[in-house]
């Protein structure tokens, strides 16, 4: 009887015991590290251009439960290297299906796929709302950097080395194309 | 009784013959909840399988994780760092608190103690789980374990948490076994009740604290010493009856060894890597062989069974679910026993049906 008492002052008066939060008006600060839902990342300014998959495709056939469905676009664009790349014309995400593992996340070589925190998805559409498109899916960089800090922090660094090298290799490559066609001389067959 | 009884534990059903009040017959009716877990990690990458062991028994999907991830280990040659050995037993330990916590709660309201007591049980059960969610991304379908380690480190000044909820645990275990140990009405309706003799339960295949509280001395933690559990001083906790009070029992003393191996994992835990860097995640594939992992789980002994034929995915992929082999012996506790007191008994048991359906 004693331990009932106590727990249910406690329950009224102890400070670490009120813990209703009255949501939706209050909300709980987001953990770090939580996970909801993928969402795919975009840099710069255009949602569509800047994304960062490139369709290959290995989330697709990693997700346990099979619900992303990607089609390839014919057309192909640069990636944050330069290096032309494909895209996706259809990038879809079921929400209905996917468990919310993170496993799409881990298997991208392209850090181009990440977990978001946001957890209001219900809809009243059954049908239309819950194949999320990759127009829904795609966010910006900085959305991702606010939600994840530290996770960012160590892509975009990551990031910016792949750049930086694939810059000098660049620089590197038309050195010795300069260096090549200045001493290239069209009267002598190459190798004499 | 069941499939939707409140006291079922899930979607569950008994086919009870009665004499008057006393069961005389009884059959375990299941697979509401089935949903071809084995054959559909049959199909997918070994990687793909993990977050599929955390909706096996949802109570402990950090344990169902270290299960899978041991075999697929021994399967594969993989070496675990001691960081992530050490938060592999911090969270399996955890686990088995909050496990354990619930399923006195559960037994407790199965008794006719409305909601007060499994509400404690769930305050405390929602500090652990606060934890997970910091760690891991979530608070019940963790997927935090990965071949060859974990998924990730620990975030900063996520052990002192821990340090905090894990001292004040025993308070809480106190609180506990005043309320209920020394209860009359308690004592009253499991002592006696539901008596699983040694023998039975040995040739039975049942394990875990349902097998201790019959006065069997077999913890795999002792026994196999998966991990590194051999570095840990512990006792293991035994009834002697092997009624419904002394799983009861068995299952508090056990959460007090818990917090001392807990408060060891704590302070002996090194800086360090949390993967091998051998293993890999895309493409995964181990050389053909078979592997048996098993561990401790906080229901009993979870094992693992795979074959490779060397492909991205298992070529046969089987659980060794405690909840299920422990339900087999139900017949036996309850025959004789009034049909009132087949609800504690099934309570003790501790299922979880989506271990036992899969
Ligand atoms: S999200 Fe990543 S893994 Fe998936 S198709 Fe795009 S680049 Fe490939
Ligand atoms: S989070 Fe898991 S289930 Fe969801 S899309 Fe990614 S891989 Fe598939």
């Amino acid at each position: 009887m004693m331990v009932t008492a106590r727990n249910f002052a406690g329950s009224y008066t102890d400070p670490a015991r009120l813990v209703t939060v009255e949501y939706p008006e209050e909300r709980l600060p987001q953990i770090e590290n939580a996970r909801t839902f993928p969402f795919l990342v975009y840099d710069g300014e255009n949602a569509q251009a800047g994304l960062r998959c490139v369709a290959c495709q290995i989330c697709e056939k990693e997700c346990p439960p099979q619900c992303i469905y990607i089609v390839k676009d014919t057309t192909k664009k640069r990636d944050h290297a330069g290096k032309l790349q494909m895209q996706p014309k259809i990038f879809d995400i079921d929400i209905s299906v996917c468990m919310g593992c993170q496993i799409c996340v881990e298997v991208c070589p392209f850090d181009a796929i990440k977990m978001d925190v946001a957890f209001e998805h219900s809809t009243g559409d059954r049908f239309g709302r819950l194949l999320l498109h990759k127009e829904d899916l795609a966010k910006p960089n900085s959305y991702y950097q606010r939600i994840h800090p530290t996770e960012a922090a160590e892509t975009d660094a990551r990031m910016a080395m792949e750049r930086a090298k694939a810059e000098a290799k660049a620089k590197e490559m038309a050195a010795k194309v300069a260096k090549a066609t200045e001493t290239f001389d069209p009267g002598k067959t190459p190798g004499a | 009784m069941g499939p939707h009884h409140p006291s079922t534990h899930g979607v569950f059903r008994m086919d009870v013959v009665l004499e008057g009040e006393t069961v005389v017959k009884l059959k375990p009716v299941f697979g509401y909840l089935h949903r071809n877990h084995e054959k559909i990690a049959e199909g997918t990458s070994y990687l793909g399988s993990m977050p599929y062991t955390d909706r096996l028994d949802y109570f402990c999907s950090l344990t169902n994780n270290w299960a899978y991830a041991l075999a697929v280990e021994k399967l594969a040659g993989l070496q675990v760092p001691e960081r992530a050995e050490y938060l592999r037993v911090i969270t399996a330990e955890l686990t088995r608190l909050q496990n354990h916590t619930c399923l006195i709660g559960f037994l407790v309201q199965d008794m006719g103690a409305l909601g007060t007591p499994l509400m404690y049980a769930f305050r405390e059960r929602e500090k652990i789980l606060d934890l997970f969610e910091e760690l891991t991304g979530a608070r019940m379908m963790c997927n935090y374990m990965r071949f060859g380690g974990c998924r990730c480190d620990a975030p900063s000044g996520w052990l002192e948490r821990v340090k905090r909820v894990v001292a004040e645990y025993p308070r809480f275990l106190d609180e506990y076994e005043k309320l209920f140990t020394e209860n009359e009405i308690l004592m009253a309706r499991t002592q006696g009740v539901g008596v699983l003799p040694g023998a039975l339960a040995v040739n039975a295949g049942i394990t875990g604290p349902m097998l201790r509280a019959s006065g069997v001395n077999y913890d795999l933690r002792k026994v196999d010493r998966y991990g590194i559990y051999g570095r840990f001083s512990f006792r293991v906790p035994l009834g002697a009856h092997g009624d419904v009070y002394d799983r009861y029992m068995v299952r508090l003393l056990e959460m007090r060894e818990s917090v001392k191996i807990l408060e060891q994992a704590l302070r002996d835990i090194p800086a360090g890597p949390v993967m091998d860097s051998k293993a890999k995640l895309r493409g995964f594939r181990p050389k053909p062989g078979e592997a048996y992992g098993r561990i401790e789980a906080p229901k009993g002994e979870l094992g693992f069974y795979l074959i490779s034929d060397g492909g991205p995915n298992p070529y046969r992929y089987r659980v060794r679910p405690p909840s299920f082999i422990n339900l087999t012996v139900l017949e036996d506790m309850c025959v004789g026993q009034k049909v009132a007191d087949v609800v504690i008994i099934l309570g003790s048991v501790d299922i979880v049906l989506g271990e036992v359906d899969r």
